[in-house]
Parts: structure tokens; C-alpha cells; sequence
């Protein structure tokens, strides 16, 4: 008998799923409680996780394809708590817009349970389900503000594009499961070591596919567009959670089925790294939207996070780690501030925007100050130190060009946040804002702010964490 | 374990800036937070007073050494000092007041914030003259940007974001060549800790490629010829209390760095490399002499003067002669009040004229005769004459100069008549000549603050001009011991 405590935390939120919509169709507005339940059901979840899971060092259920290790458990938490943060900030945005209905948090519940059967996946078929559990759930998101022309747009175009992307994906995996005979990554790891012509290509696919997934340059073309379009929770959802999922699945493709191909993709990773890294940095120069701001930045952001993967070593994998986690909090906080750029029920999203902010709101301000200097990764705040461990492992490869680019390419990276930071304190003000805001948005800023501020005070902590993951 | 001085040196000026955060922000002159601020750095100063009279001059090795596990088996919090950082350290917390009281007139708005920004700053550069860890030293080098690019940006004058976004983009692109070479130290010796590098040694093999990685940091922050010409536009734009910190103590970060790491660390390659930094250097004081001569903005004249200046430092440094290292650092330490005290002296004419062009001025001395005289005092050290602290570290200089090479001292010494004409010049068309300028004839003498705080800077110039025993003492072990241990090391290789 299969130890089943180990998946407790996803049997755990399909059920709740599952009760929230009879709940949600058979109860006349019931909104608000399926906010506050689906809140609840995640933070069980999370504890589910950290309680069962937190300790095992490896497990496998279900003929091995499904597995526990410290590096799902561990991206679990993360995908868990950023997509409660995300519910939690979303409603007083949700509400202006009148579409604060059920669906949207039983859409972002499923796409988590989509995205967790992803990180645990140890087999083709299983991965296969739950990232197309968590993409449909996403196209509905995208499109969630029904009534816009361009959310519309935004769902229809992530999802015509994200079905090719899919598609390469799975024909990338049937060559794989053509040349090994089995699904089972720890199987295909033992049965691929040969340089056939042809199994070269399947890996390209299943790169190509993952790519797109994470964004990664020169699979990017979809995320400015959908950001731009997409309700702002929903976009904030989007630059976070499902990355940390498709990282994770990006890691284990890497180092479980093909670590024996090393050769064969290394060049390709590098190659996505770098072209993200400079490509991300070049085009966010020229944009005047915050959202397709925040699209191109993540690319690049994306592309550091890949420089750690390409390393080849457990230093590189745990950089990566770190750095998604630390790009969460930037992340979380700087959306944050986008959301709180509301006057008389409407956002404001263009860079213009901001002109003057810092006479009238001091306070937020200099929250964007803090991080947008983090994320142009000066010291000492934490966007520093994420680049840091990433170019730690990087060099200790001696791969000092990628090194070297990746830090040029923060020069540049810095030109643009030092644009808003100039058009924030040095430009002539605007009106004023609303400040009546939620006290869970309030809350949410100032925690992520302080964490980047004061990371460097402790910084170990997060190392020790993430440490456990070994996967070579 | 003894009281954390040093530590908190670095946390004295933070912990003011969280106070004054915490007050309101009052419109006009807030005399609360000045206060708080002048206090906070006036007892930061006192302490730094207290660090030198129980200084051990008599050793070389760090003292006050402070050393914490910050992320686990990889990077210790290592402060200390020895005979060439405590002087720094001193120069920051005696100039950071005078900069604070100096903020009366030339800064409008937001004085509040301008202060937190100047306290920040302040600890940074502290940290930077004590880290005796190479990462914990890039932490602090690299994290001054932030609040130097507000203090430009926010109050500085018409061109002040072209010269922010240069200045935070020109020293971003140098360092993070220095962050790649870090890590690569890391990775090739298993530390990053100073004291420990000094004793294991660098292999030979990578020193050249690591002194490049170090020196485009350092060239850019010194500035050396050709990569200094953010540095004009910084100063011009930035306000009065901003080029001061700037001249006085930012540059020194690079004169400092290069003798803490580009030779203790790369004693190979620093020889190596000589002729580099000696062409550079003699370009740097011959040409922005030159340039000098041509301004008709006396901050970037200025300006300019200070590139001439950080030029002798360097060349100094690289004569690896003890006086021509001494001389650096006697240089840099005065240049560090000289440039102070005539940006100040500009900023006092261009608070009551409102104009930083040489044409406005001329005749001042039958108007305003005591600020006629200061200024004289200030021109006269700033071009090296006796008596001046400019003098000693210019003398030292060209003599270690004269025992390594001595055409490029003979050029040097022609910069030195060049840095005279310049300052003469200045002087004379600002000071001397007819009374033209109606408006001139209203302008005030100096004010009770103004008087105190050039008569501050005025007094260590002198009196160090005439007696420089109590540095000299105070680097010479250290500089001694530096020399010996490149000399063994390039003998050993």
C-alpha cells in the first residue's frame, strides 16, 4: 500500500475544490465566503506540505511517478504561498472591476493543484496532466475581465500560443519515450546515453516547450502582451507562481532524464540565459506600461535564474532556487504598489504615472525606491544577493563569460529602474492618489519591503533551507 | 570581547537616519532634524577621535578587528583598521558635519530626507575604509551609489539627471567587473577574507586578469584619465553638500582601494601594470590641467582640478616607494579638505549670486575681504604652496617619483606649475580686478556658519601643512610593512 500521507496535500485541495464549486453553485452570493475558504484551503495545504512532506528526502508513489523530495516540497511551499498572497491582495482590485465572483479563486486553486502535480511529476504522463491542468485554468484567468477587449485578447493569444508551445512539448516527449521505451524519468535517465541524431531533437522540443512556459527569450513573444492585458492579480499571479512550477519541472527534466546529455543541452541553456538576460534588459528600455515593463523584466529576471541551471552542479540548482524566491517577494512588492495607484476606481498603469509620486506619497515612494534598486540588484538589498549566489555558482564553473555578460546586462538592466526611480523623485507631481486601501495590501507591501531591505542581516537562513536539495 | 567600535562607527550614522525618518517633515528649515543630524555625526567624529588616540601606531597588523560569521562558511563580517584606513575613517566623519552645517542655504526641500541621505551615506563610506572582507567591501562600495544618486538627482541643479544616470551607470558598469573578480578569488584561493589573502598569495597566473577587474572599478571611481568625465558633470549638478562629499571622500575610495587590494593583493601584477598607470596618471594631470585652465565654471574647474590631483595620487602609489605611497596618502587625506573647502567657497558666492560662471565674479576682495582671505588659504594649499598639507603630499609624491623614474616625475612636476596657473588664474579673476558687476557690490561676507566651517577646514590644512608628524606616524608602520611585503613578494616570484 502507497503511503498516501505524501500526496495528502493535493488530495487536499482537489476536494476542496471540488466542495467550493457545489458551494459556489448552489449558495446565492457566496463570493466573499469562497475567497476566505479557498484562503483557508491553501493555508491547510501549505501545512499539509511542510508536515508530511517537509522532512522526507525522497519518495516515490504510485510506480514511481510521482515524487517527493525536498526540492518539491520546498517549491510547493513557495507556489502555496504566492498563490495565497496573490488571492489575498486581489479582491479589492477584483471588486472595482465587478468581477468578484467564485471562479476566480476555484481557477487559481486549480491551476496551484495543476502546477504542485507538476513539481512532484516523475514521469511524462503525469507532468504532462498537470501542466495542462494548470494552463487551462490559466486561460481563463487571462480572460477573467471578460468585458475588456484586451483581456480577451490577452487569454485568446496566451492560449493559441501556449497549445503550439504544448504541442512541441509533447512531441519532444514522445521521441524521448520513442528512444527509452518508458515515461519514467529515472528509467529514460538509465536509457539515454547515446548521442542519436534524432533523440537531439526531442530534447529541443521539451526545451522549447519549458521555455515558453518560464518565458525565456526567444520563446517570450506572448508575455508582454498577456501581462499587458491580463487583469493586474492576475498578471501578478502569471510573473510568479507558474514560473516557480515550470522551473522546477525545467530542473528535473535537466537533471533526472537527461543528465547523461549534458553536451547535448548545456549550449542551449546558456544560449536562453544569455539571450534573456540582454534581450530582456534592451527591450524594457523603450516601454511605457508598467506591465510590459514588469513582462520584459521578468524575462531577464528568467534569464539569471537559467544562468545558475546551466552550471551543471547543485550550487547552480540551489541559486536558482534562491533567486526565483527572492524574484517572488520583488515581485510581490512591486505589484503591490502597482495595485495601490488607484484614483476613483481606476488603475493606473503607465510609467507617466508615477511622475512625482514621491511628494504625495512619500511612503510608497520609497518602497518602489527599495525595490527597484533590488531588483536592479544593488547592494546591499536582496536582488543583490540573489545575483550574487547565481554568479557564485556560475564562476565557480569558471564560466566567465556568462558571468561577465549577465553582470553587463544588469548595467543596463539598471538604466530602466533608475527611469522610474528618476520619474518617481525627480519629476514635477501629479494628482493625488486614493490611500483607502486594504489592510492586507498595506500589510503585504510593507513585509516584502522590510525583507528586502533587511535580508542582508540574515542571509543564511534561506541558503540552509534551500541547501537540502540535492539533486545530482 | 572589546566594545564594537568600528561597528558602531557604521551604525551610529544609520541609527540617526531611522530617527530622523521617524520625525516630521517640517517645510523651510528644519532645525530639529539638522540637529539631530549634527549631533549624530558630531559624536560619530568624537568617536573617531577616541579610535586614533588608542591607536597602536607602533604595528602594522589590524586592530579593532571584528569578526562575525554572516552567511555560514563563506563570508565573515571582518572589519578593522590600520595605519592608512584610520585616517580615512576620520576624514569621513570630520567632513560629513561640516557638510551638514554647510546645507543651510544651498538645499531648499525635503532638508529632512536630504540629511537621512548624507547620514546613510556617511556609514557607507565608513564601511568601506574598514571591510576587511572583499565582499563586505563591495557590499558598502557599491551600496554608496544609491544615496549619492538621490543627493544628485533630487536636489541638484538643472542637468542633474544626465549627471545622476552617468555617474550611477559609469561606477555600476566598473564594479561589476570587481564583483566577478571577487567571486573568482573565492573560487581560486577559498576566501575572501583580506588579512588571509595577504598571507596565502594570489597565483601568479591570475593576478594580471584580476588587477584589470580591480582597476576598472577603481579607475572609474578615482577618476583616471580617460573614464573621468562623469566626474565634472556630478560635481556641477550636484549641490553644495553633495560635491563635497564626493571630492572629498568618494574619490579616496579608489586611491584607498588600490593600495589596500590592487597592490597587497596583486604584488605581480601591480609592477606589471606600472606603466599603465604611469602613462594615465602623467595624461590625467598634464591634460585636465589644461582643461582646467579653459573652465568658465569654477565648479568644474574644480572639478577638473580634483582629476589633476587623484592623478598624482595614483601616480604616487604606483612608485611603490615608501614616500611616494606616504605621499598619496597625505595627498588624498589633504586633497580630501582642500577640494571640501573650495567647493564650499564656491557654494558660498553661488548661494548669494546664484551663478557658478568666473565672468560674474571679480573685485570680491573690496567687498567681502574674509571670504577673500580663506579663499586664498584654500587656492594656495590646493596648488601645493609650503606650509599648505597640499605641499607635503605633493613633495612626497614627486620624491618617490624621482627615485622610480624620472621623466615621468619631471612631467609630473610641469603639472604642478600647470595646477598653480589654474588656481591662480581662478583666483585672480574672481578675487582681483575691478568691481564690474552691480550686483556685486550687495553681496554679504561670510555668515557666523559659514566662517566656522571654513575656518575648520582651514585649521588642518595649516596646521598639518606645517606639522605632518601625527599622519606620518601614523601611516608609516603600515606603509613600511606594505612595501616589504610587495618587495618579498616579487622577490620570492
Amino acid at each position: 500500500m502507497e503511503n498516501l500521507n505524501l500526496v495528502l496535500p493535493e488530495i487536499f485541495i482537489s476536494l476542496s475544490i471540488m466542495f467550493l464549486l457545489v458551494l459556489g453553485v448552489f449558495k446565492k452570493d457566496s463570493s466573499k465566503i469562497t475567497f476566505i475558504l479557498s484562503l483557508f484551503a491553501i493555508l491547510i495545504t501549505a501545512i499539509i506540505t511542510i508536515n508530511e512532506t517537509f522532512s522526507v528526502s525522497r519518495e516515490t508513489l504510485f510506480n514511481e511517478s510521482v515524487v517527493i523530495d525536498s526540492l518539491s516540497s520546498l517549491m510547493k511551499i513557495i507556489t502555496l504561498v504566492g498563490g495565497f498572497l496573490v488571492l489575498v491582495i486581489s479582491s479589492s482590485y477584483l471588486k472595482t472591476f465587478k468581477i468578484y465572483n467564485i471562479e476566480y479563486p476555484i481557477l487559481i486553486l486549480s491551476s496551484i493543484l495543476g502546477m504542485m502535480v507538476m513539481i512532484s511529476s516523475n514521469d511524462l504522463i503525469v507532468f504532462y496532466m498537470g501542466l495542462e491542468l494548470q494552463s487551462l485554468a490559466l486561460y481563463v484567468l487571462a480572460t477573467y475581465n471578460r468585458d475588456q477587449l484586451k483581456s480577451s485578447e490577452a487569454g485568446l493569444k496566451y492560449f493559441v500560443l501556449s497549445a503550439l508551445s504544448s504541442g512541441l512539448l509533447l512531441y519532444g516527449c514522445s521521441l524521448v519515450y520513442g528512444f527509452s521505451g518508458s515515461t519514467n524519468f529515472d528509467i529514460i535517465s538509465n536509457q539515454l546515453n547515446s548521442n542519436e541524431y534524432v533523440l537531439t531533437f526531442g530534447i529541443v522540443f521539451i526545451l522549447v516547450g519549458l521555455a515558453f512556459k518560464i518565458s525565456a527569450v526567444p520563446f517570450h513573444m506572448w508575455a508582454p502582451d498577456v501581462y499587458e492585458g491580463s487583469p493586474t492579480t492576475v498578471t501578478l499571479f502569471f510573473t510568479m507562481v507558474p514560473k516557480i512550477a515550470a522551473l522546477t519541472v525545467f530542473i528535473r527534466f535537466l537533471y533526472v532524464p537527461f543528465l547523461n546529455l549534458i553536451d547535448q543541452w548545456q549550449m542551449i541553456i546558456v544560449f536562453l540565459s544569455i539571450a534573456s538576460m540582454i534581450f530582456g534588459a534592451v527591450a524594457a528600455i523603450g516601454q511605457t506600461n508598467i506591465k510590459r515593463l514588469i513582462a520584459y523584466s521578468s524575462i531577464s529576471h528568467i534569464g539569471y535564474t537559467l544562468a545558475g541551471l546551466a552550471t551543471v552542479s547543485n550550487e547552480g540548482i540551489q541559486s536558482s532556487i534562491i533567486y526565483i524566491s527572492i524574484y517572488v517577494v520583488m515581485n510581490l512588492a512591486l505589484f503591490c504598489c502597482l495595485l495601490m495607484l488607484r484614483r476613483k476606481d481606476q488603475y493606473y498603469e503607465d510609467i507617466s504615472d508615477l511622475s512625482g509620486l514621491s511628494k504625495n506619497h512619500p511612503m510608497l515612494s520609497l518602497c518602489l525606491l527599495v525595490i527597484l534598486f533590488s531588483l536592479a540588484g544593488i547592494p546591499p538589498l536582496a536582488g543583490f544577493f540573489a545575483k550574487f549566489y547565481v554568479f557564485i555558482a556560475v564562476l565557480e564553473q569558471s564560466m566567465y563569460f556568462l558571468a561577465i555578460v549577465g553582470l553587463l546586462s544588469t548595467v543596463v538592466a539598471a538604466f530602466y529602474y533608475l527611469r522610474i526611480i528618476k520619474i518617481i523623485y525627480f519629476d514635477k507631481e501629479k494628482e493625488k492618489y486614493d490611500t483607502d486601501h486594504s489592510l492586507w495590501l498595506k500589510f503585504s507591501l510593507t513585509v516584502s519591503t522590510i525583507l528586502i531591505l533587511l535580508y542582508f542581516i540574515f542571509p543564511s537562513q534561506l541558503i540552509e533551507v534551500v541547501s537540502r536539495i540535492n539533486i545530482i | 570581547m572589546n566594545f564594537p567600535i568600528l561597528s558602531s562607527l557604521i551604525l551610529l550614522p544609520i541609527v540617526g537616519a531611522l530617527f530622523l525618518f521617524f520625525t516630521k517633515d517640517k517645510e523651510g528649515n528644519n532645525l530639529t532634524a539638522k540637529y539631530v543630524a549634527l549631533f549624530t555625526t558630531v559624536v560619530n567624529f568624537l568617536i573617531s577621535i577616541y579610535l586614533w588616540i588608542s591607536f597602536d601606531q607602533s604595528t602594522s597588523s589590524f586592530q579593532f578587528v571584528e569578526d562575525r560569521v554572516w552567511i555560514e562558511g563563506f563570508i565573515n563580517y571582518k572589519v578593522g583598521v590600520d595605519g592608512i584606513s584610520i585616517l580615512f575613517i576620520i576624514l569621513t566623519t570630520f567632513i560629513t558635519p561640516i557638510c551638514i552645517i554647510s546645507v543651510n542655504n544651498s538645499v531648499k526641500n525635503r532638508l529632512r530626507d536630504f540629511l537621512i541621505a548624507i547620514l546613510i551615506m556617511e556609514s557607507f563610506m565608513i564601511g568601506v575604509f574598514c571591510a576587511l572582507d572583499l565582499v563586505v567591501f563591495y557590499l558598502f562600495f557599491e551600496a554608496g551609489l544609491i544615496p549619492m544618486f538621490l543627493i544628485i538627482g533630487i536636489w541638484g541643479g538643472a542637468r542633474r539627471v544626465y549627471s545622476a544616470f552617468k555617474f550611477f551607470l559609469y561606477t555600476l558598469l566598473g564594479s561589476v567587473l570587481m564583483l566577478v573578480a571577487i567571486i573568482s578569488i573565492y573560487w581560486i584561493t577559498g576566501t575572501t577574507d583580506v588579512v588571509q589573502l595577504y598571507e596565502i598569495g594570489i597565483d601568479v597566473k591570475y593576478q594580471n586578469l584580476l588587477w584589470l577587474a580591480f582597476f576598472s572599478s577603481f579607475a572609474v571611481k578615482t577618476p583616471m584619465w580617460p573614464v573621468h568625465t562623469w566626474l565634472p558633470d556630478a560635481h556641477v549638478e550636484a549641490p553644495t553638500a553633495g560635491s563635497v562629499l564626493l571630492a572629498a571622500i568618494l574619490l579616496k575610495m579608489a586611491g584607498y582601494g588600490f593600495i589596500r587590494f590592487s597592490l597587497g593583493l596583486f604584488p605581480i601584477a601591480s609592477e606589471v601594470f606600472t606603466p599603465l598607470i604611469y602613462t594615465l596618471s602623467v595624461i590625467a594631470i598634464i591634460f585636465t590641467s589644461l582643461i582646467a585652465l579653459m573652465q568658465e565654471d569654477m565648479k568644474k574647474l574644480i572639478a577638473y582640478s580634483s582629476v589633476a590631483h587623484m592623478g598624482f595620487v595614483t601616480l604616487g602609489i604606483f612608485t611603490l616607494q615608501q614616500q611616494g605611497i606616504e605621499g598619496s596618502i597625505i595627498q588624498m587625506i589633504s586633497h580630501g579638505l582642500v577640494s571640501a573647502a573650495l567647493f564650499l567657497t564656491v557654494g558660498v558666492v553661488y548661494d548669494r549670486m546664484h551663478s557658478r560662471l568666473i565672468s560674474t565674479y571679480g573685485g570680491l576682495v573690496s567687498v567681502i575681504p574674509k571670504y577673500s582671505i580663506l579663499f586664498m588659504l584654500f587656492a594656495l594649499a590646493s596648488l601645493g604652496l609650503p606650509g599648505t598639507s597640499g605641499f607635503i603630499g605633493e613633495f612626497l609624491i614627486l620624491m618617490g617619483a624621482f627615485k622610480d623614474n624620472f621623466l615621468v616625475a619631471v612631467i609630473a612636476s610641469i603639472g604642478v606649475i600647470l595646477g598653480a596657473a589654474y588656481m591662480l588664474w581662478l583666483y585672480k579673476r574672481v578675487v582681483f580686478g575691478k568691481l564690474i558687476n552691480e550686483d556685486l557690490k550687495k553681496i554679504l561676507d561670510l555668515n557666523r556658519s559659514e566662517y566656522f566651517i571654513l575656518s575648520c577646514l582651514a585649521a588642518p590644512i595649516l596646521f598639518f601643512g606645517f606639522y605632518p608628524d601625527p599622519l606620518i606616524n601614523t601611516i608609516e608602520v603600515s606603509v613600511t610593512d606594505l612595501i616589504n611585503m610587495h618587495n618579498s613578494n616579487i622577490a620570492s616570484k
